[in-house]
């Protein structure tokens, strides 16, 4: 087994571990106050949330689905699980980044203002992405883009000297690929 | 019914009488409040600590037209919640409580944080304004279920009558199965009015957090692989083998008797193993003794049994134990790995993995006999720091030294098997649990995870109210009992007759101690000016007022309070500038201890003056 540091405020000496991202995939009761008590560990135990997408994902057994993108070493990861597994109404919690091969998606809305050549240039480079004008005015563009949450970051980023004005996201979508059940 | 012909066939009659009560039974639907008392009956419960108020008269209207249930007027509401912990911990138990919206709420606040960092189980039903009236800053309304989300194990708004019952069987199941805790119940008042029929236990949803798996034989090998290898090891037991039930502290003493190894516990943990048995070595942690820490230290395996490497127990962590294997038993998986590393994690019931350990270390037993010479020259090692005599202090003739009055207060109750010992949180908290011994599970009752003060006082009543026979002694502060020192009339008022222990040294001890080693003696605000005439507050309340100023009379006062059969406060006046030694300064290791008598000022470096 490998040792994991600490939590603790008192001093250690910390072995360096890799923090990387993780994309937690949480089944929960849909009742009153779940997403709260989910969000509410997270800020009273000091984890970040990247993202954060929740819907009803199961009408018949009243569940619902709450992807969670995090930040940290996997000793902390671990520990963010195992808290969220004290959760009453936490049905499962599926780690998908240690999953081979879990599809992620993302959505974006991505408003860019701008005339003349970078207007043209905006319009190529969505069309690298495969984004989708939603909305044109003689001004301005909405894409639409989705895809793993890198390739919207790279979307985003391209997009902001050609005149981007403003972002919405949904967060991440995540499932398994093959005959698996949540 | 009478037949056609005129007869009456009697059989028949009977049958359709009963059949139509049954079906009667299923569709009977009761007021809210009348399903939440037959709910509470069916769990087994005869006793609610209470306070009454709008949101939960209609509650209280049906426990006034039964008497199955004893309900305990308390003074405010965190002593209600501190009376129903010390009824469970003292009853393995759930404690109930049930209070009103809005204030009646927060104030029970502090007792659910209380009773969820030291996982004791309880019920908190707490009235609610009616649903419609929820969200509109109604009179008394307050967002109960947000504000106690943080502070229970798990909580529920009853948004309908019919789930109600329901609800509190889940609840019941959720507070004490798993790693135990409060569970809140918030009831709007509408809902405590409105008719349903009774679900019963049997037919209701349980849930509860993520089940503990199966213990792994994997595990338990491997665990007992080490512990016969061990040359120098140690068992840390904690509150987890207490609440794991009194066979747990059965399984405890088998195992250690049958491995010969020494045995240092937690705050929480005490009583667990006997503190007579020679393999006993003392409390470990800041204020622990010598031996238990040094063993600590210098250990090569240690086996930790319900307890979660608290930040009061392990000092500075990269100096924590370094030279060991450690195995930690714990019920709650997320408590493994969390605070300090270990090679073997088994989750499990204290109880329940003891008992495996010991059925796996007879087995290897029958293939080769344990050599338990291996381990000689530790407890020679032991015996050596035990030497150290790190209890000791300098005893007056004139003055009471706090550590001799618990030391006579135990003296004098020892003989006696049905003592039950409440403490407040400072410095007579730690001479408590020094110089008191126990040789039984559930007979010691102390906040140990969010150190409340106020916690004992009240926490005897509760254990009072659940074994009124027994001697039940709360060892408090001057400071910490004025915090709660209203629940002595509740004290009162159900003659219950808790023996008030105030070790009176007109300071708030722990901090000026702290001030003292950390502050370069600037006291602020630790010195009592304005104590109360605690004889004479007694008397007030209708109870009974002690004080002894010297040693000489010190025994005889102590025995008064024994034969007193009423609520006692016992004013102990002591020496005012003791300080709790051994201890582990701040920012040290636990082969680092200050002794009584070695303090100059600078035991604490910048660093540790951060750590608090």
């Amino acid at each position: 087994m490998t040792l994991k540091p600490s939590q603790s405020v008192y001093p250690v000496t910390k072995e360096a571990e890799h923090e990387a991202e993780c994309i937690l995939a949480i089944i929960v009761d849909n009742e009153p106050g779940v997403l709260a008590r989910v969000v509410g560990l997270f800020s009273a135990r000091g984890y970040n949330i990247e993202s954060l997408t929740v819907a009803e994902t199961d009408e018949a057994k009243h569940t619902s689905r709450i992807t969670v993108v995090t930040r940290g070493e996997p000793s902390k990861i671990d520990q963010i699980k195992l808290q969220l597994g004290r959760l009453v109404p936490v049905r499962r919690v599926i780690d998908v980044t240690q999953e081979d091969d879990a599809l992620q998606r993302e959505l974006a809305l991505i408003k860019v203002v701008g005339e003349g050549d970078i207007r043209v240039e905006a319009m190529r480079v969505a069309e690298i992405f495969r984004a989708r004008a939603v909305d044109i005015t003689h001004s301005s563009f909405i894409f639409e883009v989705t895809g793993a949450r890198d390739k919207i970051n790279a979307f985003i980023d391209l997009m902001e000297p050609l005149g981007r004005s403003e972002v919405s996201r949904t967060g991440v979508l995540s499932i398994r690929r093959g005959v698996t059940r949540d | 019914m009478a037949a056609a012909d005129g007869s009456v066939n009697p059989e028949q009659n009977t049958v359709t009488t009963e059949k139509a009560s049954t079906a009667l039974n299923t569709k009977l639907v009761k007021a809210g409040a009348e399903l939440l008392l037959d709910a509470l009956e069916e769990q087994g419960v005869d006793t609610i600590f209470g306070y009454p108020g709008g949101a939960v008269l209609p509650i209280y209207d049906a426990l006034h037209r039964r008497d199955t249930i004893r309900h305990i007027l308390v003074r405010h509401e965190q002593g209600a919640v501190h009376m129903a912990e010390g009824y469970a911990r003292s009853t393995g138990k759930p404690g109930v409580v049930l209070v009103t919206s809005g204030p009646g709420a927060t104030n029970a606040v502090t007792g659910l944080a209380d009773a969820l960092l030291d996982s004791i189980p309880l019920i908190c039903i707490s009235g609610q304004v009616a649903r419609k009236l929820i969200g509109t800053d109604a009179f008394q309304e307050c967002d109960t279920v947000g504000i106690t989300r943080a502070c229970t194990k798990h909580n529920y708004l009853a948004t309908s009558t019919q789930a109600l019952p329901g609800i509190v069987h889940e609840a019941f199941h959720v507070a004490t199965t798993g790693r135990p805790g409060p569970v809140l119940i918030d009831i709007p008042k509408d809902v405590q009015f409105e008719e349903a029929p009774y679900t019963p236990a049997s037919a209701a949803r349980k849930r509860s957090s993520m089940n503990a798996p199966a213990v792994n034989p994997r595990q338990i090998e491997e665990a007992v692989d080490l512990m016969r290898h061990a040359r120098r090891p140690v068992f840390y037991t904690g509150g987890g083998v207490i609440n794991a039930g009194p066979q747990a502290s059965v399984a405890l003493r088998g195992l250690a008797k049958l491995t010969g190894f020494p045995v240092t516990s937690t705050l929480l943990g005490l009583g667990a193993f006997p503190a007579a048995d020679p393999q006993w070595i003392g409390m470990l942690g800041m204020h622990g003794s010598v031996e238990a820490n040094h063993a600590m230290h210098d250990c090569d395996v240690m086996i930790n049994i319900g307890a979660r490497f608290d930040d009061r127990v392990t000092g500075r962590l990269d100096a924590f134990s370094p030279t060991s294997r450690k195995i930690h038993v714990d019920i709650d998986p997320s408590s493994i790995n969390k605070n300090v590393p270990v090679n073997v994690g088994i989750v499990g019931d204290a109880g329940e993995v003891v008992t495996a350990l010991a059925e796996e270390w007879r087995r290897r037993e029958k293939k080769e006999v344990y050599n338990s010479t291996r381990i000689n020259d530790w407890w020679a090692q032991i015996n050596k720091w035990r030497g150290v005599n790190c209890f000791h202090y300098q005893k007056s003739d004139t003055v009471i030294k706090p550590q001799y009055a618990i030391e006579r207060l135990y003296e004098l109750t020892k003989h006696r098997d049905d003592v039950y010992i409440t403490t407040e949180v400072g410095q007579h908290q730690m001479w408590a649990a020094q110089y008191f011994h126990f040789e039984d599970p559930n007979r010691w009752m102390t906040s140990g995870g969010l150190g409340t003060m106020g916690y004992g006082l009240p926490a005897a009543v509760g254990v009072q109210a659940a074994h009124p026979d027994a001697l039940v002694m709360d060892i408090a502060g001057d400071g910490s009992v004025q915090m709660t020192m209203q629940e002595f009339s509740t004290a009162v008022q159900y003659r219950l007759p808790v023996k008030i222990f105030i070790v009176n040294n007109a300071y708030l001890g722990m901090v000026r101690q702290w001030q003292e080693l950390l502050h370069d003696g600037r006291y602020a605000q630790s010195y009592s000016e304005a104590l109360p005439d605690f004889v004479k507050l007694a008397e007030a309340y209708g109870g009974v007022g002690l004080r002894a100023e010297t040693p000489a009379e010190l025994d005889d006062k102590i025995k008064e309070m024994i034969e007193t059969p009423h609520p006692v406060l016992f004013d102990c006046v002591v020496t005012k500038e003791e300080n709790v030694f051994p201890m582990i300064p701040s920012g040290a290791a636990h082969n680092e201890m200050l002794l009584g008598g070695d303090v100059t000022g600078d035991e604490i470096d910048k660093e540790g003056r951060k750590l608090v």
